[in-house]
């Protein structure tokens, strides 16, 4: 479909206009509806909390409160963006895009279906990876540019925790690389065929838990949101943020939140594969489901778990996170590495395909 | 002029400004961040070259990890530069000789006439589909893996001297340390006992009134 478009904008303009202007179409065709989705995330956050906690949640605004993020996103729009008097101005404003710009890079290499991706890049666990650890700046960077203790003292937190889990999440990302035998994340997902049993998830399940827990930690989410733990370091890096360059800062977690959730079910919950795959009566019967209606299901209930921790977990105290993180999750997964090796080695398991 | 060589001298472009930025630029932090800059457009020509591999752990290795660091420790120091610019002028001369020394030693070596199509001939060029991935870790782990094992086993120990010289246990006299591993482990019976007591009831208020009397 974008060949054909190139081919077409080819005709009349510059060679490599063409290209650039179809790089952007597809960038706009694939973070158009990231955005979109980020901003009903957040109504279902209220909502879902509020139903846990006996509340009603937004219910003003439209239909059930169904406009709500589009009142909330004018309304931050509108505000006054206040810079503080001893603030770094330029890297006060730059700090936000730092924040967005690796969390919608990311989606690059993200495929909806099979072949829905805008690059099928051969590394791209690694792209995912090295594009998720630029993240880190947008915190370091406002907490510094604000020029106040605590948003600088949140962003310390922050930057800490975020190195910290990365090292987990990349270990566990390896243990799904040796399985699979690629970085490549259709090629992942293609070796998980054959139903339920074929996923990575079961041979992996310590796998899974960790790297989701490391994803809870990078996306600052109950209950490791101690960037901005509010009883000691009022709001964390984002205190001195006001209007929408407060609201990118929340655009930015919450599209991590489901590039996390995206990344979890195509490595570890067959991607876009049904998970009654092989047997006898169900696949005829959910034959139906789209490829993309398959993946949208498993984020969801992924995205659903984030919401779900967030109403129900206290925060962690700061030196048992990084207890959590440094002792408990890293000698696991360098466990798990070993043990997948050995079974690699003597071929081993029943999930290789 | 085609989409990649534009691509290619926009990174060049980047990475040499963001590199002379970073060792003129007064603040310690911006030289960092300009640093940061510098790497991530390298990884972009590296990217470009076909070696997708070493462009991505570039950013990984040194701009996710490295530099985070870098900026923790340049973040908490108060510099004072014009302190430390104090006295420079006396060594340009000798600093001026210094680069032109070394400038000149590398001009030698890696100068314009050991590069360039004619000496290096035309680069190969790999299919959609080759893996750049397994063409480094095939040789690394096979032909050079003592040189790879004794690599790691060099970074451990400097892991380790590093770990060990900043390590001081103090006696508990003097400071009181937490067990993580008690506290995580503690059971509700451990702070909080239920006590059985026979239910006392109270007295309705006019009798009470009359024991007061």
């Amino acid at each position: 479909m974008f060949e054909t478009l190139q081919a077409f904008l080819s005709t009349f303009l510059f060679e490599w206009l063409a290209i650039l202007m179809t790089l952007v179409i597809q960038a706009v065709a694939v973070v158009l509806p990231i955005m979109l989705v980020v901003a009903w995330l957040t109504y279902a956050e209220r909502k879902v909390i509020g139903y846990m906690q006996a509340r009603m949640g937004p219910n003003r605004v439209g239909y059930f409160g169904l406009m709500q993020p589009i009142a909330d996103a004018i309304k931050l729009m509108n505000k006054e963006i206040i810079f503080p008097d001893q603030a770094n101005k330029f890297l006060f404003i730059i700090a936000p895009v730092l924040a967005i710009a690796p969390a919608v890079a990311a989606w690059a290499v993200i495929p909806f279906a099979d072949g829905m991706v805008v690059t099928d890049l051969n590394a791209g666990v690694l792209y995912i990876l090295a594009v998720s650890s630029i993240l880190v700046y947008g915190v370091i960077i406002a907490g510094w540019a604000s020029n106040s203790k605590y948003a600088f003292l949140g962003a310390m937190r922050g930057a800490a925790q975020k190195i910290s889990y990365e090292i987990a999440m990349g270990f566990a990302l390896v243990t799904v690389l040796m399985i699979a035998g690629s970085m490549n994340l259709t090629e992942i997902v293609k070796g998980q065929q054959g139903g339920i049993f074929n996923w990575y998830l079961l041979p992996l399940l310590p796998m899974f838990f960790v790297y989701f827990i490391s994803g809870l930690a990078e996306t600052n989410r109950t209950p490791f949101d101690v960037v901005e733990g509010e009883a000691e370091i009022v709001a964390g890096f984002h205190v001195d943020y006001s209007g929408m360059t407060f609201g990118i800062f929340m655009l930015a977690e919450y599209a991590m939140m489901i590039l996390i959730s995206f990344m979890t079910s195509i490595m570890f919950l067959g991607g876009w594969l049904s998970p009654f795959e092989g047997i006898p009566y169900l696949e005829a019967a959910f034959a139906w489901v789209p490829q993309l209606g398959w993946l949208a299901f498993k984020v969801s209930f992924l995205l659903f778990v984030f919401i779900w921790l967030r109403a129900t977990f206290p925060r962690y105290r700061y030196d048992q996170l990084m207890r959590l993180g440094w002792k408990v999750l890293i000698p696991v997964t360098i466990l798990w590495v070993f043990v997948v090796g050995v079974m690699k080695y003597f071929d081993f398991g029943p999930w290789f395909n | 002029m085609t989409f990649e060589l534009f691509i290619f001298y926009l990174l060049t472009a980047i990475a040499t400004i963001s590199g002379l930025m970073m060792i003129t630029i007064k603040n310690p932090v911006k030289a960092a961040l300009w640093l940061i800059l510098a790497f991530i457009a390298t990884a972009g020509v590296w990217i470009m070259a076909q070696a997708e591999f070493l462009g991505l752990v570039l950013i990984l290795v040194y701009v996710g990890a490295l530099m985070v660091l870098f900026l923790f420790v340049v973040m908490m120091l108060d510099i004072n530069i014009s302190i430390l610019k104090d006295g420079f002028t006396p060594y340009l001369p000798l600093g001026v000789m210094a680069s032109i020394a070394i400038f000149s030693m590398m001009y030698l070596v890696v100068g314009p006439e050991h590069f360039g199509i004619e000496v290096t001939g035309e680069p190969m060029n790999n299919a959609a589909n080759y893996n750049n991935t397994k063409s480094i870790a095939i040789p690394l782990y096979t032909t050079h893996v003592y040189a790879f094992v004794l690599a790691a086993v060099l970074l451990l120990l400097g892991i380790v001297a590093a770990i060990s010289l900043t390590l001081r246990r103090r006696p508990t006299t003097e400071v009181l340390y937490q067990n993580v591993n008690k506290q995580v482990n503690t059971l509700a019976a451990d702070r909080f006992r239920m006590v059985k007591m026979a239910s006392v009831v109270e007295k309705d208020l006019p009798s009470k009134e009359e024991d007061e009397k």
